[in-house]
């Protein structure tokens, strides 16, 4: 296929941050221009840790685990997975191969099942169209994902590779859901302070539901919430 | 400077410890508090995790060693403490929680706060099986009704015999799943009431904050809104200045004199790796059930060769925690749903208390169900099989791309889920003991865990399954995953994993098969008491916490009284 055609698919609107060119195609072609690239996510965090578990943190993210070619197969996997055209942008736009090299860092069951996965895809993409996964054209690319994006495939043959592209799905989609656009996306409202006060009237009306008086008697009445709180000597609320 | 000689000495600040430390120091006596974690306070910026978006952490909340329930969970310590291992004996697979912390796990617990009932101190007598408390629900009530008006604790008066009316707050409205789950319950007979839980949904004084309904219990309250021994026990009591406070301190033993009789502590000062004692007129152990056990098992004189207490060779004997299992749902119902604000409380409004006692059943003891689902905040976990749902629709799992994002869209918040918490039969051969070579990096003897659990546990862990099934089923849930059959012991968690392990140093009339009295004081030494949970005779089905305050709040007055008559 043609090289320059594999860069171009790959090279997307430039973003803020980090760019990863890889060695292994640079060398094949000799272009040096950025194969992918994504919105980095800080490498410095505060949210409460303890020393320890700073020191550890700060270790994890100075360590580096995966090469460069498996860096960008990662993220043209989660660039297929959940592309940037949408509206709320997608895996690139939210920094998706920073959070899933961190995970398999942090989560050091995921090294040798995703090393081993991205091995088996190069392998896989090679014997059907003649290079590995990052070298093959878009639609071969898509091709080999339509193999095994699919708990219904029961071909033994590819196994390995379905459940490497299932746990490459559970990470782009919790790295995803769990960034502003994520939220954004799926319409998330709360961890702010509010005042719970059952669910909405039309909603309750929209699922056949509804309070009954004896159950909302026992419930706060949100109104009365700032008084001190009194009870009779038989244990009943007073006021 | 004469060397400071505290009235007593308090070793751990959870519940026990913290109801402790706040009525002695109250009562106007000089306290020792000693915590083997480091200070911990939620409104500290700098150490807050509530109110955090998920993408204020690397790793999006997910759990680590050192806090297992999610990165986020205000929880120091967990099952695997670095530098601190114990081991099994046999077959045995216990898990060993331990806080490292100010206010130890009850900065992280669910806040279920459930009265034992009437029924639930005298089992022996209706099953023939462990053995009766010392004492019956009268002796403990006037102190619930205490700890109720002191904490702050919201629930309802259902007039239920084993299960306590209280001085209860109002409850907080059902959220759109339980009311799922109500209809559900009703169809099969199976009773509902609100959760009972210690989160102020009203004002019980002017100094602490009212629930702001963000659904983060589990991360501790920043306006102290919901109980932990240190915000709410600890704190005020480290303002009236009769309490010193020792952090990072591992206490190794309890020092006796020559009649036995405790003089103070030794400890290791964590940071500056030096030991060091102290003296006091009493010591109090509250360090958690087996940790107090190995602390008394440690603490070999001449007069105690057996280690301190143990006499009866009971130290250590009967643990038993809560038993568990759980099951989920699909909801089709809650497909598409509406999307608002429903966090709520932290966990469940409404549950289901045991309903069976006195039925024809194959287990002896009941268990309650806790229940979950809904909308909540994404997580590391979130997305995870994201589609598998389809499934149940008859169509494709799995894919990439945009349908996908259709799919989360879809099914988010169309989730129930209960999880069953149920009681075991306390048994003589389940124990911790001192390991006989291993040490922790202190050089202290650690602990070895011998547990199995029996047929009736087993047994139980089968009809919770059962039940489970109904109740998602009827609430027009489709369940997910396989149920869990013999093989699997019927899902039953495994012991200490629901981290209410107790009954280590119980109480108990005769000297010969009990370690304390009924006001937690150790049978060998008078001046040494215990009110963690290993006072416990039998954990009945509700959480252990309410009834650990009671007993130490009983236990300090007791104390109050006997240094009063001097006889300590």
């Amino acid at each position: 296929m043609d090289r320059r055609e594999t860069l171009k698919s790959l090279f997307l609107a430039p973003l803020a941050g980090s760019v990863i060119t890889s060695t292994a195609c640079s060398s094949i072609s000799g272009n040096t221009q950025p194969l992918i690239s994504w919105t980095p996510l800080p490498t410095n965090y505060s949210y409460g840790r303890t020393e320890i578990e700073r020191l550890s943190d700060q270790k994890l993210f100075a360590e580096t685990y995966f090469r460069e070619h498996e860096l960008v197969t990662i993220a043209v996997l989660c660039d297929i997975i959940l592309p940037n055209e949408n509206p709320n942008g997608g895996a690139l736009d939210a920094g998706l191969p920073d959070f899933v090299e961190f995970m398999v860092k942090d989560r050091t069951q995921y090294k040798l099942p995703v090393r081993g996965g991205i091995a088996w895809l190069d392998n896989y993409a090679i014997e059907n169209h003649g290079a590995d996964f990052i070298n093959i054209s878009e639609k071969q690319r898509l091709s080999v994902c339509d193999d095994i994006a699919y708990a219904d495939n029961s071909n033994p043959d590819l196994q390995t590779g379905i459940r490497f592209f299932s746990l490459m799905r559970d990470l782009t989609l919790t790295g995803y859901y769990t960034t502003e656009r994520g939220l954004k996306e799926l319409g998330y409202i709360g961890n702010s302070p509010n005042v719970w006060d059952g669910v909405p009237d039309e909603v309750l009306k929209r699922h056949g539901k509804s309070y009954e008086p004896e159950w909302l008697a026992k419930c706060v009445d949100q109104t009365k919430r700032d008084e001190v709180a009194e009870w009779d000597e038989d244990m009943n609320l007073l006021g | 400077m004469a060397e400071q000689i505290y009235d007593v000495i308090i070793v751990g600040s959870g519940a026990g410890g913290g109801m402790a430390t706040h009525q002695l120091a109250n009562a106007g006596l000089k306290v020792a508090l000693i915590e083997a974690g480091d200070f911990y306070d939620p409104a500290d910026e700098e150490q807050r995790t509530q109110l955090r978006y998920p993408w204020e952490s690397p790793r999006r909340g997910a759990s680590t060693q050192r806090r297992p329930f999610g990165d986020y969970n205000s929880c120091i310590g967990g099952w695997e403490l670095d530098g601190e291992p114990y081991t099994q004996k046999g077959e045995t697979d216990f898990m060993w929680w331990r806080g490292r912390m100010l206010g130890g796990r009850t900065n992280h617990w669910g806040r279920i706060s459930l009265r034992f009932g009437p029924l639930d101190f005298g089992r022996r007598d209706i099953d023939g099986l462990g053995d009766n408390w010392p004492i019956g629900y009268g002796d403990i009530k006037p102190y619930y009704d205490k700890v109720d008006k002191l904490i702050g604790v919201f629930g309802s008066n259902e007039g239920l015999y084993n299960d306590p009316d209280g001085y209860f707050l109002p409850a907080p409205k059902p959220r759109l799943h339980e009311l799922y789950y109500i209809d559900g319950a009703r169809k099969s007979n199976v009773p509902v009431i609100p959760a009972r839980k210690s989160i102020l949904t009203k004002r019980i004084n002017h100094e602490r904050g009212l629930c702001f309904y963000c659904g983060q219990c589990s991360r501790a309250c920043g306006v102290h809104a919901d109980f932990s021994s240190s915000t709410v026990l600890i704190y005020p009591a480290l303002n009236g200045g009769r309490v010193d406070l020792f952090t990072n301190s591992m206490v190794r033993e309890v020092t006796t004199d020559r009649e036995g009789r405790a003089t103070g502590v030794s400890y290791i000062d964590k940071k500056n790796h030096q030991d060091l004692q102290l003296r006091g007129r009493s010591v109090i152990l509250a360090a958690s059930a087996c940790s107090s056990a190995r602390i008394l098992l440690n603490s070999r004189s001449s007069q105690h060769d057996n280690g301190l207490g143990n006499s009866s060779d009971h130290v250590g004997r009967y643990l038993h925690d809560s038993t568990g299992a759980s099951r989920a749902a699909f909801l089709p119902d809650l497909m598409d749903r509406d999307i608002y604000n429903e966090d709520g409380v932290g966990g469940m409004h409404v549950y289901t208390p045991w309903w069976l006692e006195g039925a024809n059943l194959d287990f002896s003891r009941g268990y309650h169900l806790e229940i979950g689902g809904g909308m909540s905040m994404p997580s590391y976990g979130f997305g995870f099989a994201a589609n598998q749902y389809n499934e149940y629709l008859g169509k494709r799992v799995g894919g990439y791309g945009n349908q996908l994002r259709d799919d989360i869209r879809r099914f988010y918040g169309a989730r129930l889920s209960i999880a069953c918490r149920g009681e075991s039969v306390p048994q003589y051969n389940n124990r911790c003991e001192l390991d006989p070579v291993v040490v922790d990096e202190w050089g202290i003897p650690v602990l070895r865990f011998d547990y199995q659990w029996t047929q009736q546990e087993i047994n139980q862990a089968r009809h919770m399954q059962d039940t489970m099934e109904e109740l998602l089923e009827a609430s027009g849930g489709v369940t997910l995953g396989d149920k869990p059959g013999a093989d699997q012991n019927y899902g039953l968690t495994k012991p200490g994993e629901i981290i209410h392990e107790v009954g280590t140093t119980r109480m108990g009339v005769d000297v010969r098969t009990s370690v304390t009295n009924e006001f937690g004081q150790l049978h060998d030494a008078d001046n040494v008491f215990v009110v963690d949970g290993g006072t416990f005779v039998s954990q009945a089905d509700k959480n252990p916490t309410w009834t650990i305050l009671a007993l130490a709040w009983r236990t300090s007055d007791y104390i109050v009284e006997q240094m009063r008559q001097r006889n300590i």
